[in-house]
């Protein structure tokens, strides 16, 4: 059975599935019932200055009967005395020793807020500490949370701050609300921070109420914008954490994956760009914190069928393959294949191509019955019908064999630069 | 030493008649509804429009009802078909959409079709709203003959289309099998009569009760007072079981135990067997054998002379039969019924098998089933005769049924039929598309 401990920048997990700082995991009650189901660690609720949340909170896209596939909140920080915080963080640390309790903190932007949470926060033996710059609601209209981890300066300054004041590990959490991600890790890297973790939520407005015409959640007919998680914001997080993963500037820095990690699959795919942790929150507060258990054991069985014994043996291993579009080959076929003997004739394949662009996939009737075939010389392979066929393996994208050598576009002979050098 | 023939009335309780014919299937609920929806492909070109005899666009009905655009989804369906909220209750779907949807060749379960129709119908029913508008009045008088499906759909086409219509129906209601012959499980709540008072609401259409072709009026005369005519009479004479002992007390036409059924007020009145036999292979013998064992009957055999395959009755209705308690005994034909005081008491039926040249034969053994009430459901007849009364001309009849052109026009001019009069499926949707084949051709007839 494959090994699934890690050591993340000097804190040690008996998993990587650590439920992400939220509401799961603001209290004793909670974090306690969440390491019986088996998390192997947890990044406490954010610690600050006690706020007040407004009611409602939260928002959900449901998208073809699946509920939360995306959701949203405008909660703040915790709203419970950062004493009460502190003596639970000290409780529960001391019960169970073997999980990672990290803890999330929020202050004011100067130096003296920081040293003095730090101290009482290494008072409870706690494994590391969280640096919320990512919050992109509210506390960052008082400067703080994403005010904060949108300005590389401020970054690296706080990273710095608390390097100084405390032994603990430092993880900065970064805001996904900024144009090239990597600008704020590097800021962290510089400050000495031991660890980034990303994404925080997205920035959105999760939906409209056309009847009362208020952007949702709404809290006495306004709503303000929220902080988007959920499956579907996956891809941006990955396509974040991929950036720091192969950023030279970046090196040397832990990775926590966070956004939209709901199965075993979704945190092999982080763990394979680089994470060394992933954090959890929406899935759990969807279903609960049983699902850690299909996590931890869907993970363990997929490690032990593909050989790899530790989280390290594949920890990282498609951040090669994560290249620019200047380094794909431009001489690289496929075309699409239907399999007629699975094909059901929803004849979806064909219209898309269709109306798409490449026009495709011919719509027959052979005597009556209908037939879709792929015109080999219109297909670009671009794979849109393998993606709208709803029967699996039906069609299949087949690489053709064109003797070609692989070739970028900076070599392609259809580059207009070449033409002009071969003119010459 | 043989009972009295056990015919009684109140064999259940109120509760128990409730449960036993309130819907056979429970309507889609507003949260199941958009889910069933998603499961809907979308397909281009989709199997699904080209087996519904409306052609109703049924993949983009359900996008609408999964986008929550209910009254699009409604007014997609009944353009295509007035009767689209009987039909989605009635129509046998395993056989038409829902055979060819792609999901049962992907995994043996297609989409609901039949039940999302019911629902963007349902809600959009429940809103009030009349739809459809006519066209400028056109002075044109129309005669519809029979106020069935087929009728009705002609009618209400032809009113649309600013045309003035009367239809005449031998019966106190309009509706004909959806009043008469449905099954009360398939069609709740007076439905039949609300989805007929909205296609009436279009305006321009006279319902003319208890007249009858034949008797009140005839071909002739309304060739005379009209501009055309449309023939949608049914079939309404039926099949004679010929054998001996057919003419014993107890042994009736299932159609008219059923039309009884429908029109009772209280079904604890209606007095029921206790041992029902069946004869017939079709829907019209499910129907009867289902709610004779709903009413509290305790044996209830459909005996068919051949197997389940050959059985006319859709797999989903043998089913349904089969789980409501109902026996059916395959490869048996009735030879004699026997009798005491004039009652039947039983049914002699031999066994039956195909011979070697694929026809069927007795196989000579016999049995005797005991039976206090025996329903004959082999088949309805055209009654041509009062076609024929009061014309000087004859309308051609092929297969003992009218003969029409693909514009649906007999041989007479300016007289259409169409329904189950015509050749044809024997649905009610086959019937709509009936009535909206005749609209649009004699619309075209009469704009020359």
């Amino acid at each position: 059975m494959a090994d699934l401990r890690c050591n993340f920048a000097g804190i040690e997990s008996p998993n990587p599935f650590w439920l992400a700082s939220a509401p799961p995991t603001d209290k004793y009650y909670n974090v306690e019932r969440a390491f019986k189901a088996g998390w192997g660690g947890v990044v406490w609720k954010t610690v600050g200055e006690p706020i007040v949340n407004v009611s409602s909170r939260y928002g959900a896209v449901e998208h073809n009967g699946s509920r939360m596939a995306g959701f949203t909140n405008i909660e703040l920080i915790s709203d419970r005395p950062v004493e009460a915080n502190l003596r639970e963080i000290k409780q529960i640390k001391r019960e169970w020793p073997d999980r990672a309790l990290v803890v999330s903190l929020m202050v004011p932007c100067d130096e003296e807020s920081w040293k003095t949470i730090l101290a009482d926060v290494e008072d409870t033996e706690a494994d590391g500490i969280e640096l919320n710059f990512g919050c992109p609601h509210g506390m960052s209209e008082r400067g703080m949370g994403s005010a904060v981890g949108q300005v590389p300066d401020y970054v690296e300054m706080v990273a710095a701050w608390c390097k100084k004041h405390t032994r603990m590990p430092v993880i900065v959490k970064l805001t996904p609300n900024i144009t090239d991600i990597r600008y704020p890790a590097r800021a962290a890297r510089k400050g000495n921070a031991d660890a980034v973790s990303l994404i925080n939520t997205l920035a959105s407005i999760i939906g409209v109420d056309l009847d009362t015409m208020a952007p949702e959640p709404i809290v006495n007919g306004k709503g303000t914008h929220g902080g988007f998680c959920g499956p579907a914001v996956k891809p941006v997080a990955l396509r974040m954490v991929g950036d720091l993963a192969r950023d030279p500037e970046c090196r040397g820095m832990a990775i926590s994956g966070i956004g939209g990690i709901s199965t075993w699959r979704d945190a092999a795919e982080f763990i394979s760009l680089g994470a060394g942790t992933v954090q959890v929150c929406t899935a759990a507060m969807h279903r609960g914190f049983k699902i850690v258990e299909d996590m931890v054991d869907g993970l363990s069985n997929w490690m032990d069928e593909k050989g790899y014994r530790t989280l390290s043996d594949f920890q990282g291993a498609a951040v090669g393959n994560y290249v620019e579009w200047g380094e794909l080959d431009m001489n690289y076929e496929i075309v699409a294949r239907i399999d007629q003997d699975l094909c059901i004739k929803c004849g979806l394949c064909h219209v898309t191509c269709e109306d798409t662009s490449h026009q495709s996939i011919s719509a027959l009737r052979i005597d009556g019955e209908r037939r879709y075939e792929v015109i080999d010389e219109e297909c670009v392979g671009c794979n849109l019908c393998m993606y709208v066929c709803p029967v699996d393996g039906c069609i299949t994208m087949e690489p053709v064999d064109n003797g070609k050598p692989y070739v970028t576009w900076a070599d392609d002979p259809r580059n207009p630069a070449n033409r002009v050098q071969a003119a010459e | 030493m043989a009972a009295q023939p056990d015919i009684a009335t109140g064999r259940l309780s109120q509760p128990e008649y409730a449960r036993n014919f309130g819907d056979i299937e429970p309507p889609l609920t507003p949260q199941q509804a958009p889910i069933e929806a998603s499961r809907c492909y979308f397909c281009y070109d989709a199997p699904c429009i080209e087996a519904c005899p409306t052609g109703i666009d049924i993949p983009s009905f359900i996008h609408k009802i999964a986008s929550d655009n209910i009254r699009g989804a409604a007014l997609d369906i009944l353009q295509a078909n007035i009767f689209g909220g009987a039909c989605a209750r009635v129509c046998p779907t395993e056989e038409l959409c829902e055979e060819v949807c792609v999901r049962t060749a992907q995994e043996g379960k297609p989409v609901n079709i039949g039940l999302l129709q019911r629902y963007a119908t349902d809600r959009f029913f429940e809103g009030g709203e009349q739809p459809f508008e006519r066209a400028a009045p056109t002075g044109r008088r129309i005669a519809v003959v029979g106020a069935g499906p087929a009728g009705m759909s002609c009618a209400h086409g032809l009113a649309r289309l600013g045309h003035e219509v009367t239809v005449y129906e031998a019966r106190d209601k309009a509706g004909g099998l959806n009043e008469y012959g449905i099954a009360a499980y398939k069609m709740i709540d007076d439905f039949a009569q609300r989805e007929l008072d909205f296609i009436l609401a279009v305006g321009g259409i006279t319902l003319e009760p208890n007249r009858a072709l034949g008797a009140d009026i005839s071909l002739a005369g309304l060739r005379r007072d009209y501009d055309a005519v449309f023939l949608a009479t049914g079939q309404a004479g039926v099949k004679a079981l010929e054998i001996e002992g057919q003419s014993l007390g107890g042994v009736r036409p299932a159609i008219d135990y059923i039309a009884e059924l429908r029109q009772a007020g209280d079904l604890s009145a209606l007095p029921v067997g206790r041992r029902i036999v069946v004869i017939g292979g079709g829907n019209t013998a499910i129907d009867i054998a289902v709610q004779t064992k709903r009413l509290g009957a305790e044996d209830v055999t459909i005996c068919y002379r051949r197997g389940p395959d050959e059985m006319g009755a859709t797999w989903h209705e043998q089913e349904v039969a089969q789980t409501s308690g109902v026996k059916i005994k395959h490869w048996v034909r009735p030879v004699r019924l026997h009798g005491e005081n004039g009652h039947v008491s039983g049914i002699e039926l031999e066994y039956t098998t195909l011979g070697d040249d694929g026809r069927l034969a007795g196989a000579g053994d016999t049995a005797i089933l005991p039976a206090d009430s025996v329903f004959t459901a082999i088949g309805q007849v055209l009654i041509a005769d009062p076609l024929a009364e009061g014309s000087s001309e004859l309308l051609d009849l092929r297969d003992g049924r009218i003969a029409v052109d693909e514009e649906l026009q007999t041989s007479l001019p300016g007289v259409f039929a169409g329904g189950d009069c015509i050749d044809g499926l024997d649905l009610t949707v086959q019937a709509v598309e009936d009535g909206k084949i005749a609209a649009r051709a004699i619309d075209r007839l009469l704009s020359r």
